[in-house]
């Protein structure tokens, strides 16, 4: 193993402006090409931990490394690059621009990320050939992405995720909008796309049914420390 | 691609959009518009009289004579004797001169006695002459033309009778010798419009059995006595004067000014419009100000619009941010939006004037005499039309620096 693709040490965290929340995680990480389930209930400080790996928010102290870069050690506008560049993001759901046309969607991280769309190489066929392994009808890339149904438009995300190859793919609940059957072929689908670019990938849920899908299962209560009433 | 999105967003919300840019587009409209009309103004106000190279009056103020000889307005406070002004036209220089006796009135418009030469001598907007829409200029003694406004308003036409009334607003009439409508002017746009011309010889004759301004008590000279008299003028109100040459106006100017035995003034009218125009032309700035104000006002409106949407975007904002888009990139995005808008609204608010324009132009110099020029926008306006966009920019940054703070405190979560 070379250096690890996430890791989270000694982290300490609040939210500006309140005392009452904060997040410590002694120590955390996954290895490359590892696919991690992080289990917790809503409230459990999943999203903060998520805005912390992403760059959105910076901890306290401690440190969050992703690829072997410090993100405390980046400025913010370079912070929003990194994130660019090197994560792939899936939401719950609205995920999409619904004003913006799917190709639109499915590029616009690598408007903000240039070395990622070198690695896209030619970026119309990666978009059809993504949705080809998507099954997305190729007919779907100019229409609105808000006239999608729920179902399309998460693909549609997984698209956008994996467009450049990013090296870590982090997927926030993402099959919970979708029915028992629908979240199955979803799996395999971000599983398969994710492992054919060697992709690490972190996805967060509530859902502990999913975990035989996963290299390893980990509860977010084993992992970090959520502080009430101080900081 | 942003500006693609950008359009991409505004046009998911094209209704309230769309009734902002309306906003936008008429209050741009009535700026250019007010712009139009006070240009167009200015110049049918300076193009009241033209080719008349000096105006000669009693002394009083350049504007004061202004006022009385071209505008009708006010009154003269002393006549040029009839042997000054013969004087005055026999002198080398004056290529021209045309009397204008005012004093008399008809109904709320006012008499005018000149010579035959005041219809071919008195030009306006830049050299257009007089025109007769119907009949003829004067050839009898009791012959008058009515501009086109008197015509329209007291429904005269060809061989209507007149009777011309004693000075202004005046209930002694002279009605013993009644004139005859032998012209009716086309509509010019200046003050000829609201007056009824007579000959010189005209104003002597109803003159006549007066003296001192007041009619001579049972004194009643018959029209056939009248008829074969010998009516020479005794005096005139003001004169127009033109010269062979337009090096010689200062030099004629200063010998009426020191005239020895009457004191007399003598004007250029361009100047004199202008100095007029400088008083007349605060209203003006108070038109600017008001259009201004609407200017103002559509873009608060489409402040308060992006303002009112922000919270429904959040979810939108937190995608981009996700995506990689620096908070800075959403405040671009948002000030982008605010100058699409503008854009839109100062284009369209164009097209409705120019349109607007071409549909009302004949209208409104048939009914008030104002030539609106239609052509390329020019540079004043163009600049007007960038600084809406950029005052625009401005405004729509103010929501923009809130997308901001609320990008930067949701980040990509945000729990609706």
């Amino acid at each position: 193993m070379t250096a690890v693709s996430l890791a989270l040490e000694d982290v300490r965290f609040c939210w500006p402006g309140r005392t009452s929340f904060g997040l410590t995680v002694p120590a955390f990480q996954i290895n490359p090409g590892e696919r991690v389930l992080l289990l917790g209930e809503s409230g459990s400080g999943k999203s903060t931990l998520l805005s912390l790996i992403c760059g959105i928010v910076t901890a306290i102290s401690g440190r969050v490394t992703v690829a072997g870069t410090d993100l405390a050690k980046l400025r913010p506008g370079a912070r929003d690059r990194f994130r660019a560049e090197r994560i792939g993001l899936i939401f719950q759901q609205f995920n999409l621009l619904p004003y913006a046309r799917v190709v639109d969607n499915i590029l616009l991280p690598l408007r903000f990320a240039p070395e990622r769309r070198k690695r896209a190489g030619n970026v119309q066929s990666e978009v059809a050939r993504l949705c080809a392994e998507l099954d997305l009808p190729d007919d779907v890339l100019p229409v609105l992405a808000g006239r999608l149904s729920v179902g399309q438009q998460q693909r549609v995300a997984v698209a956008r995720a994996l467009i450049g190859q990013p090296p870590l793919i982090v997927a926030d609940e993402p099959t919970s909008a979708l029915d028992a059957q629908t979240q199955d072929s979803f799996l395999n689908l971000l599983f398969t796309q994710a492992g054919q670019v060697d992709s690490t990938l972190l996805m967060v849920s509530h859902d502990e049914r999913l975990g035989r899908h996963f290299d390893r299962v980990v509860r977010i209560g084993d992992i970090a420390t959520i502080g009430r009433g101080r900081a | 691609m942003i500006i693609r999105l950008a359009l991409g967003s505004l046009m998911a919300r094209s209704l309230t959009v769309g009734m902002t840019v309306l906003a936008i587009a008429l209050s741009v409209m009535l700026f250019l518009g007010v712009e139009k009309v006070r240009n167009g103004a200015r110049a049918s106000f300076a193009d009241t009289i033209s080719d008349t190279d000096l105006i000669i009056g009693a002394r009083s103020g350049s504007v004061q004579l202004l006022l009385y000889s071209v505008f009708r307005i006010g009154n003269a406070t002393n006549n040029i004797s009839w042997e000054s002004y013969q004087e005055i036209a026999a002198r080398p220089e004056v290529d021209w001169i045309v009397p204008i006796s005012l004093g008399d009135s008809h109904r709320q418009f006012r008499v005018m006695g000149t010579t035959a030469e005041f219809f071919t001598r008195y030009k306006f907007r830049g050299g257009n002459s007089l025109g007769f829409q119907a009949g003829a200029g004067l050839e009898d003694l009791y012959d008058a033309v009515v501009g086109a406004d008197v015509a329209d308003k007291l429904g005269y036409a060809i061989d209507d009778p007149i009777v011309v009334a004693h000075g202004l607003a005046s209930f002694s009439e002279h009605a013993d010798q009644p004139f005859r409508v032998s012209g009716i002017l086309g509509k010019t746009g200046t003050p000829v419009d609201r007056t009824v011309i007579v000959s010189m010889e005209a104003i002597e004759a109803i003159h006549v059995d007066w003296q001192d301004g007041m009619k001579v008590p049972g004194k009643t000279t018959p029209v056939e006595v009248i008829r074969q008299m010998d009516l020479v003028p005794k005096a005139t109100t003001a004169a127009l004067v033109g010269l062979k040459s337009r090096l010689q106006i200062f030099g004629l100017q200063r010998w009426i000014n020191e005239y020895p035995e009457e004191t007399l003034l003598a004007i250029l009218p361009g100047v004199a419009l202008q100095e007029l125009w400088e008083i007349v032309g605060v209203a003006e700035t108070a038109l600017i100000g008001v259009s201004v104000m609407v200017v103002v006002t559509a873009l608060i409106g489409m402040m308060a619009m992006v303002f009112s949407s922000l919270n429904e975007r959040r979810r939108e904002m937190a995608i981009w941010r996700a995506m990689g888009a620096r908070p800075l990139t959403i405040l671009g995005l948002l000030v982008i939006e605010a100058i699409l808008m503008a854009g839109a609204g100062a284009g369209l608010g164009t097209a409705f004037l120019y349109s607007g324009l071409l549909v009302a132009r004949p209208w409104v110099d048939a009914a008030f005499g104002l030539w609106l020029p239609i052509g390329l926008p020019t540079a004043w306006e163009v600049w007007i039309l960038v600084s809406v966009v950029g005052a625009a920019a401005l405004v729509g940054l103010i929501p923009a620096l809130r997308a901001y703070r609320l990008s930067l405190a949701d980040g990509m979560m945000v729990r609706i």
